[in-house]
Formats: structure tokens, C-alpha cells, sequence
């Protein structure tokens, strides 16, 4: 259906210089019934390229809805979006899903894998609306699961991994269109905490050597402390906006917690598999 | 998404819940066999019937001799002496779109040859006679025009006569008794077998008509003219000249009834085609109701399918397909599942036409045309079906959708 040539004509390149994301006075009204809710009521917020931040807040605090649109997922009421430099607040729904499949990266909570379906296809998926061959395809997704750690696990389905292996994958997906934020919403909501210090590894890591952008929603004070920068929503404004001190360096912890029981639950997932 | 992509995405789909889809296509598949099995039931019985109405005759027009009423007392038909040969011979000349006319006389008679012997029919006929009822020469010759002049004693055995005169032996060149003429076995006639109502259609044999309206009935009129219209659109114009002409011949008044019949066997045999084709269309119509059923069936499972899905639309459409995309794999889906069923159904029915044929003995033909129309049908099916599905999943809101549990 799409071309990647035409992709190039939609998707302009970064304009350099420009922050990676910048809102000014987000507004976002839903409509429920006769009730109107104020999700979001003016967030002004840039975001350098190359920079790693925390959501914080509490639920209904509006940092979700302020993610959808960060995402391209729904467009705001008032204020503007502009994404590598350019106004993305007023496009189109088709152009919305092209700048999503070129510019942004998506990881979920629950993963979102498509089932019975291997690492490969899985991470693959983006390509397959970007208009890229197969052959590229294959190639490309077997060097991002190889970024993530999970080289020889291409033709393993989703049940066939361990949680973490599974988020790695999304990571994976994530990544394979090269995109300019990667949005990570509770990416370690349902993993136990070792794991989820390796995907803060993995973050640390492709923010530092990619210079790859990340928003991470979390409500665990001590996940946000891997990022550079913690930004707090309340009642759809942002309370709180400060660097991290003292920022946590997964590389550097992992070691401490022992290898022990990764082992024993790779060995368990082998014997599954 | 490449057409390919589309169906890989959507093979693979399938594949992934492999049970669910042959129960999907299940009715497809027997919407499709029915179809072609009552397609194939028809076509066979329409071309046996055709092949009967060939048997009667080509396009053929009998004129018989009619009844008579002599002081209030009616004879049956061929009660008449009025029937000609002129009257033969004026039909050909004066109406025009005749192929063949041959005169026909005939009576039942004892056949004698050696020891043997047998009560059958004696058709006195021209040769035309055999190009009329589309009767063919099995072995020897026909006899010709001559033969007719010189009223000669030779004969043409059909099959049941051949059979019980002769035996193994070979009859040809051997003179049988007829009555009290001897007669030279020239010929014998290929089977036709049994008629539509059970006769024998090869218990009698033919002799010039001259023969036997001298030699063996002593009379000199006709029982019944036989004739071959070129069209069969022709044989109705032909019926009315020939009443037309018969009529004036004989001197009728006005207020006389035709001292001749007009019988039409054709006419009675395409009543029983068209009742048949008309039990055909029926059959293949509830037939098809079965195949809108599969594709109620497809449209539920799809129905099902995007419910259960949701997350995985939610997550292709984040991750950039359009809704063109999404609705083109789930419409994907749909119609692989109902043309495979369809591909599927086409070789069931097949093979059910051939069990219907071997264990019932019914004339079975598989038309190939319908085998791609079924195909392209239950495609169509599927697209339709399958719109409505994808439809709903293309729409969905992604972020609603990623939230969905």
C-alpha cells in the first residue's frame, strides 16, 4: 500500500538544532455525555534529543493521555506538537500513522505481542507497513533482537520466552524503523525487579550509544531514577519538572544482584521451549 | 501491503488458529459441494433426456392416419384409407424446411427363420426412414430407392429381432420368412435399447414400404407419414401447412374433423427437460442458500476474530498500518478462508457427484464451467461477508483498542 519513497515526502527529516519534542500549552477536553473532563489543561514541556525522561504521576493525573499524543495516537484540543521540528498537532489521521511507523517507537506494559508468531515477525511488524521488502525485513529484525540480546531466538514464539525476553522483543519492534523517540509505557509493570533492571539496561544503553530519545511512564520512583530527567503531571498540569540526581546505573547494578537465578529461569524456559 | 503481504499476513493468521478456520470453511465447503452436486445431478439427467429426445427422431413430424366415424361408429386411428402416397409426396414438394419424408406402414407379423421364430413388427418405410428416427447401420446396408420401385423382398433386422432369429449366427445374406414372403437380411440396425418408458425400441424390422403394403397387407394407402423439419423451430410452421394441405387434399369441409394426427413425441420428451431444469435450478437454489449460511458462518467468526484481536489491531495500527491495511488483512482473511473453502467444496463435490453416480445410477456431469463459478462465488461470498468485519476492525481507535482486555 505505502512506498517507502512516499514515506520520505511525508516524514520530513529532523529539522537539526530543534528539540526532539516540544509541546506548548497541550490542551486535551474529552467528552463524556453532557460532562466535559479536562484531561489535559496546558502542558508546555521540550525534550532534547538524545534525553531520557521519566513520567511520573498519579492515574488520572493525565500523564496517559498526555502520552497518546505524544505517540500520534490522538491529536490535541488545543496547543501544539511539534516532533523533530515540526508541527505534528493538526496532521492527518494516514499521516499520523506513517510518523508513527517512521518516528516513534512504541513499548507497552503488557508487551503486545502478537501470539504464536516468532521474535523475528514479531519485530519485524513495522517494516510490513513501511513498504520494506522481505529480505530487508529478516535482516534488519534479526540485528535489532541481536541489539536487545536475543540473537538465536528469532523462531522463538512469544510463550517460548521469559517475560523480559518478551519486552525485548517489543524493545526490538520498537526499534527497527530506526524511530526518533521510543515512548515506553510501564515497560516493567509486570516484570519482577531484576528483569526490569535489565531493561533499564537496555534503555541506558540505546539512549546512550543510539542517542535514541525516551519517554518512560512509570508511577516506581525507583525505575524513574534511571532516567536523566523526572517529570511529575497532576490534575493534567506537570507539578514537577527536575533532573535526577544521583541517576541509577543499571550496568552497574545488574552485577550486584547475581547471576544465580537468571540462569535457573533461562534453564526453566529452555525445558518449556 | 503488497497484494501478497496481504495474503501471507492473512494465510498466516489462519494458520495460527488452524482448527477454527476448517470449522469456518466447513460451510463453505458444503455450500459449495451442494451446489456442484445438484448442478452435476441435473446436468446428468438433462443430457439423458437429451439424448432420449435425439433417440425419437430428428426434429420429427408424424402424420398418422386418423380416426373415422361410419354412421356415429368411431374406428381408432389408422382407421382411414385416405393417407397417400401422394400425400407424401405433394408435402414434399410444397413445404419447403423438410429434410427427409419417408412413407410408413406397418403390422405385426410372425418371422420365421429355421427353427426359430418370432412376433414382432413390420415397419414398410423409404430409406429416408433411417435418417428420420436417426436410425444407423450396425452391419450390411440399407436398402435404396430401387428396391422401393421394385418392391423388393429385403429386410433390415432390428437388434431383438437379429437376436432371437439368429442367435451367434451371422444373419447377413440370409432370407427369413415373413409370413408366407421370403426376404433377404441385408442389414441390421444399431441398438438404441430401451425407450423412456420401458420398451423395446429394437423389436421390429424395416422392409420398403411397397413391399409390405403389396406383398404382405394388400393395401394401398399409408398408416403414417414420418418427416424431419430442418429447425426444430420449423416444426410448428411445417404442422400447420401440413394440415393446411392435408386438409384440401382429402376434400375436408370446414366443419369435418382432420381424418388424420399430428403426434409430436419430441414435444412430451422437452416437457420432461423442462420440468427437470426447472427441479435443477431449484436444487442448486437451496443449494446456494447454504453458501450464504458459510458466509453468515465466515462473518462470525471474523465478528469473533476482531473482538479477540483487538490488541493485535490496536498494536499494528500504533505501529503505523493505516486502515486500508487493516482492513485489507482481515478481508484477507475472509476471502482466503471462503476461496479455499471453495477449492475445497469444488473437489468434495466432485467426488460426491462420482459416489452419487456409482451407488445410486444416476447420469451424473461435473459442467466444469460451474467448478470456476463455484470458486469465484464463494470468493465473492467471502469479500461480502468479510466487509463488514474488517470494516469494524479498521475503525477501531488504537489507543482504546491497545487498552482493551
Amino acid at each position: 500500500m505505502q512506498d517507502p519513497a512516499h514515506h520520505g515526502v511525508v516524514v520530513e527529516p529532523s529539522v537539526p538544532g530543534s528539540p526532539a519534542i516540544e509541546v506548548r500549552d497541550l490542551h486535551k477536553t474529552y467528552k463524556l455525555g453532557e460532562i466535559q473532563v479536562h484531561a489535559l489543561r496546558g502542558i508546555s514541556l521540550a525534550v532534547e534529543a538524545g534525553e531520557f525522561v521519566a513520567i511520573m504521576g498519579m492515574s488520572g493525573s493525565g500523564k496517559s493521555t498526555f502520552m497518546n499524543l505524544i505517540g500520534c495516537l490522538d491529536r490535541p484540543t488545543r496547543g501544539t506538537y511539534c516532533l523533530d521540528g515540526r508541527d505534528v498537532s493538526r496532521v492527518s489521521k494516514r499521516d499520523r500513522s506513517r510518523i508513527r511507523n517512521q518516528k516513534i517507537g512504541f513499548v507497552f506494559q503488557g508487551f503486545n505481542l502478537l501470539p504464536r508468531t516468532s521474535a523475528l515477525e514479531n519485530a519485524e511488524l513495522p517494516l510490513l507497513y513501511a513498504g520494506v521488502g522481505r529480505k530487508q525485513r529478516i535482516e534488519r529484525a534479526s540485528e535489532v533482537l541481536r541489539a536487545v540480546g536475543l540473537a538465536g531466538r528469532e523462531r522463538h514464539h512469544p510463550s517460548q520466552l521469559s517475560g523480559g525476553q518478551q519486552q525485548r522483543v517489543a524493545i526490538a519492534r520498537a526499534l527497527i524503523n530506526n524511530p526518533s523517540i521510543l515512548l515506553a509505557d510501564e515497560p516493567t509493570g509486570n516484570l519482577d525487579s531484576r528483569t526490569s533492571v535489565e531493561i533499564m539496561e537496555i534503555f541506558q544503553r540505546l539512549n546512550q550509544e543510539r542517542r535514541l530519545t525516551i519517554l518512560l511512564v512509570t508511577h516506581e520512583e525507583d525505575i524513574a531514577r534511571y532516567a536523566h530527567r523526572m517529570v511529575t503531571f497532576r490534575d493534567g498540569r506537570v507539578q514537577r519538572d527536575t533532573p535526577v540526581a544521583d541517576r541509577s546505573l543499571a550496568a552497574r547494578i545488574l552485577p550486584t544482584l547475581g547471576a544465580a537465578d537468571v540462569e535457573a529461569a533461562e534453564e526453566e524456559n529452555h525445558e518449556g521451549a | 501491503m503488497g497484494l501478497i503481504s496481504i495474503l501471507r499476513v492473512a494465510v498466516l493468521a489462519l494458520a495460527r488458529n488452524k482448527m477454527r478456520s476448517v470449522l469456518t470453511m466447513l460451510g463453505i465447503i458444503i455450500g459449495v459441494a451442494a451446489v456442484i452436486c445438484s448442478v452435476a445431478v441435473g446436468a446428468g439427467a438433462s443430457s439423458q433426456i437429451q439424448q432420449q429426445i435425439a433417440n425419437l427422431g430428428d426434429n420429427m413430424i408424424w402424420v398418422e392416419a386418423g380416426g373415422r366415424s361410419v354412421n356415429g361408429v368411431r374406428t381408432g386411428s389408422k382407421g382411414t384409407k385416405t393417407l397417400l402416397l401422394l400425400d407424401a409426396k405433394a408435402i414434399q414438394q410444397q413445404i419447403p424446411a423438410i429434410t427427409n419424408i419417408s412413407p410408413h406402414v406397418d403390422t405385426p407379423t410372425q418371422v420365421v427363420y429355421g427353427n426359430q421364430n418370432w412376433y414382432t413388427t413390420v415397419r414398410g418405410v423409404s430409406p429416408e426412414y433411417l435418417a428420420v428416427r436417426r436410425w444407423a447401420v450396425e452391419r450390411g446396408s440399407s436398402f435404396f430407392q430401387e428396391d422401393v420401385d421394385h418392391a423388393a423382398s429385403v429386410c433390415l433386422l432390428g437388434h431383438t429381432v437379429m437376436e432371437n432369429l439368429f442367435g451367434t449366427e451371422d444373419p447377413i445374406g440370409k432370407t427369413i420368412r415373413v409370413r408366407n414372403l421370403p426376404c433377404q437380411v441385408i442389414g441390421i440396425l444399431t441398438a438404441k435399447g430401451q425407450s423412456p418408458s420401458g420398451q423395446d425400441q429394437d423389436d421390429f424390422f424395416l422392409m420398403p414400404f411397397t413391399t409390405v403394403q403389396k406383398k404382405i397387407k394388400g393395401i394401398d394407402w399409408l398408416d403414417d407419414i414420418m418427416l424431419s423439419a430442418a429447425t426444430p423451430a420449423a416444426i410448428r410452421p411445417i404442422e400447420r401447412e401440413i394440415t393446411a394441405l392435408l386438409r384440401e387434399r382429402h376434400h375436408l369441409r370446414a366443419d369435418e374433423e382432420d381424418d388424420f394426427n399430428l403426434r409430436h413425441p419430441a414435444e412430451i420428451a422437452q416437457a420432461g427437460a423442462e420440468s427437470q431444469r426447472i427441479m435443477t435450478i431449484l436444487l442448486a437454489s437451496i443449494a446456494s442458500v447454504s453458501l450464504i449460511v458459510g458466509g453468515i458462518g465466515i462473518m462470525n467468526i471474523m465478528l469473533v476474530s476482531v473482538t479477540e484481536r483487538t490488541r493485535e489491531i490496536g498494536l499494528r495500527l500504533a505501529v503505523g498500518a493505516g486502515e486500508m491495511d487493516v482492513q485489507m488483512q482481515f478481508l484477507g482473511e475472509a476471502t482466503v478462508l471462503s476461496a479455499l473453502g471453495g477449492g475445497v467444496g469444488v473437489g468434495v463435490g466432485i467426488l460426491a457427484s462420482n459416489v452419487i453416480s456409482s451407488t445410486l445410477r444416476w447420469p451424473v456431469l461435473v459442467p466444469w464451467g460451474a467448478l470456476v463459478v463455484a470458486v469465484i462465488f464463494s470468493a465473492i461470498v467471502g469479500v461480502f461477508f468479510g466487509y463488514y468485519p474488517a470494516h469494524k476492525a479498521a475503525h477501531l481507535d488504537p489507543i482504546d483498542a491497545l487498552r482493551y482486555e
